[in-house]
């Protein structure tokens, strides 16, 4: 059955999706998006350091994601620039310079497009273990740091006065995002992983009456994302990255609809501020 | 960094916290300096002052959400806490009912959960999410979840915010009963003198150091509190001119919303124009203060 590099593909896509489903809630209530397109695009000079070292490519990839985000926690608690600007200059010089670096090495080929965009052709047999293993690492380690997580989400004052330690919990989360953008990559690209994440998980918010429901929805709608965008890129030749990113934004949109949703136009309307 | 701080305990046994001559800087600036009290089992302590006196800042001291730069702070180990942030932004993307808020940094149990909810007057709402509470309801389920807790130390951090003058009083009598049947100790912040003199033991007149200290009739008498507050009656007037707050992380949080690393009189953040005030009003404390940039393209416009 593996033999087949389709079948493939589709274990490997939604054995991605459903990892980043309940990560994808936590970017999304923490409002990291940016955050996590900065981590993204940091892949691509793990790309370019994983060809030039010879090292192992999910490893570099999450080495510089790792190292990334560590630099930008550094570098917001000095202050000298709003988040979002730090965010900025990271995410593009990191992408930038991985270019640059992959321009200067003549001597290999690379598909650029490929780590761009995903490529389902590329699955192998061995990605399939890395991400159904990784997979269930990240899971494992989602539901050990649940109560903690939520805590914090909601206020790192409360978590850390009744006795939790949201900093700890924050880098755990961290070296989770980059885990799962390392064994991303191949299946939606560089460019798009981001989306996987918050995608589904805003899909899942309309139909969620708590956060353990959103995560586990988060999962579901991006594994039907998958299927969907796989069968779409199959029949219509075009990468399997953009093509899964449109399925899901067509479930979105789906969900937008007024029937869709337990909660009527005007409770979701209402969502204020608190 | 003084993390040894942390483990010191306190010296008496019945001390659930003590802070001796505790002061925390900020970009070279202290936020308050010399701070000395101790919270025991079964006391009331209650912080007031002028905004940006450090209340917030000293509270967050005492339970170690921040750490000392000078002096010390212990708590007793194992200090269990409630805490009643004056501030608690949820992102409306987290669908978070009051049951699973009440939940949020421990089990507890069903007849537990709904009790807190009771004694709080929201027993109706257990399933309500909390996005849709008003601003009174939101801290009647804060208070419910810090007392469901059972902590030896309950924080409260302006506790009454926006929740009206009849429930205000509910809310502080409810406060005094918990004091007496659990006989957990309570720091308390608020602005609201005549309600929490009643039931307070201690007040201590926080004006970036410890201004004066004792019983409320001794403070309400002495010079330090009048000259800070006058009457009681002109707190609220007071309020209304001070156009900046000390945010805890250093940075200056202004009238107009924007944030800054410093205080500097002529960085146009400072804005005395009545209309100001006005705008700063429209918004109750519990809402997206965190938001900087929403509210700094507003207060820009």
């Amino acid at each position: 059955m593996l033999d087949d590099f389709f079948t493939r593909a589709l274990i490997a896509g939604i054995g991605v999706a459903l990892t980043a489903g309940p990560l994808g809630c936590f970017v999304v209530w923490r409002r990291m998006a940016y955050f996590g397109d900065t981590m993204a695009h940091s892949a691509l000079l793990g790309v370019a350091l994983s060809l030039f070292f010879q090292i192992n490519l999910l490893i570099a990839v999450f080495g510089v994601a790792v190292v990334v985000s560590l630099l930008l926690l550094a570098l917001q608690r000095r202050q000298s620039l709003s988040a979002d600007a730090l965010l900025g200059i990271l995410s593009h010089s990191a992408l930038a310079i991985g270019l640059v670096l992959v321009a200067f090495m003549t001597w290999v080929r690379i598909d650029l497009i490929a780590f761009l965009f995903g490529d389902i052709l590329a699955v192998t047999r061995t990605d399939i273990a890395l991400i159904w293993g990784g997979g269930v690492l990240v899971i494992a380690a989602l539901v050990r740091l649940w109560r903690p997580l939520i805590a914090s989400t909601v206020s790192e004052d409360v978590a850390e006065a009744e006795g939790m330690k949201p900093a700890q919990t924050k880098l755990l989360f961290m070296l989770l995002m980059a885990l799962v953008i390392a064994i991303a990559m191949k299946i939606v690209g560089i460019m798009l992983i981001t989306a996987l994440l918050i995608i589904p998980a805003a899909t899942a918010r309309r139909f969620s009456a708590s956060p353990e429901l959103m995560a586990v929805l988060a999962s579901l709608i991006g594994a039907l994302a998958v299927i969907g965008g796989l069968f779409g890129s199959l029949s219509y030749d075009t990468p399997s990255g953009p093509s899964i990113v449109v399925a899901a934004l067509l479930l979105f949109i789906l969900s937008l609809l007024p029937a869709a949703g337990k909660n009527t136009a005007v409770r979701a309307g209402n969502q204020g501020v608190r | 960094m003084l993390m040894s701080n942390r483990a010191r305990r306190p010296k008496a046994e019945n001390q659930l916290v003590s802070l001796a001559n505790a002061g925390i800087r900020r970009d070279g600036r202290w936020l308050v300096r010399g701070v000395d009290f101790s919270i025991r089992r079964g006391e009331v302590v209650t912080l007031i002052g002028p905004n940006g006196a450090g209340k917030s800042t000293t509270a967050k001291l005492a339970i170690g959400v921040l750490r000392p730069d000078e002096g010390s702070v212990a708590r007793l180990a194992g200090l269990r806490v409630g805490y009643v942030p004056q501030k608690l932004a949820i992102d409306w993307t987290m669908p978070l009912s009051v049951r699973r808020l009440m939940r949020l940094t421990g089990p507890l149990a069903d007849a537990d959960l709904l009790a807190a909810l009771e004694s709080t007057g929201i027993p109706h709402l257990i399933d309500a999410e909390v996005r849709h509470l008003s601003g009174g309801e939101f801290q009647r389920a804060l208070l419910a979840r810090a007392i469901a807790r059972k902590p030896d130390l309950m924080v409260l951090d302006e506790p009454v915010q926006g929740v009206d003058f009849a429930g205000e009083s509910a809310l502080y009598d409810l406060i005094r009963s918990i004091r007496k049947t659990t006989g957990c100790g309570i720091l308390m912040i608020s602005h609201d003198l005549h309600m929490v003199m009643a039931g307070t033991d201690t007040v201590i007149c926080l004006n970036g150091h410890v201004c004066c200290r004792g019983t409320p009739e001794v403070v309400s008498q002495s010079a330090d509190y009048l000259k800070l507050f006058g009457n009681s009656r002109s707190l609220a007037v007071y309020n209304h001119h001070h156009d900046h707050t000390h945010l805890p992380d250093g940075r200056v949080m202004h009238g107009d919303g924007s944030v800054t690393d410093h205080c500097h009189p002529d960085d146009g953040h400072h804005d005395h124009d009545v209309h100001d005030h006005a705008h700063d009003h429209d918004h109750p404390h519990h809402h997206h203060h965190g938001d900087h940039a929403e509210a700094k393209g507003e207060g820009r416009a």
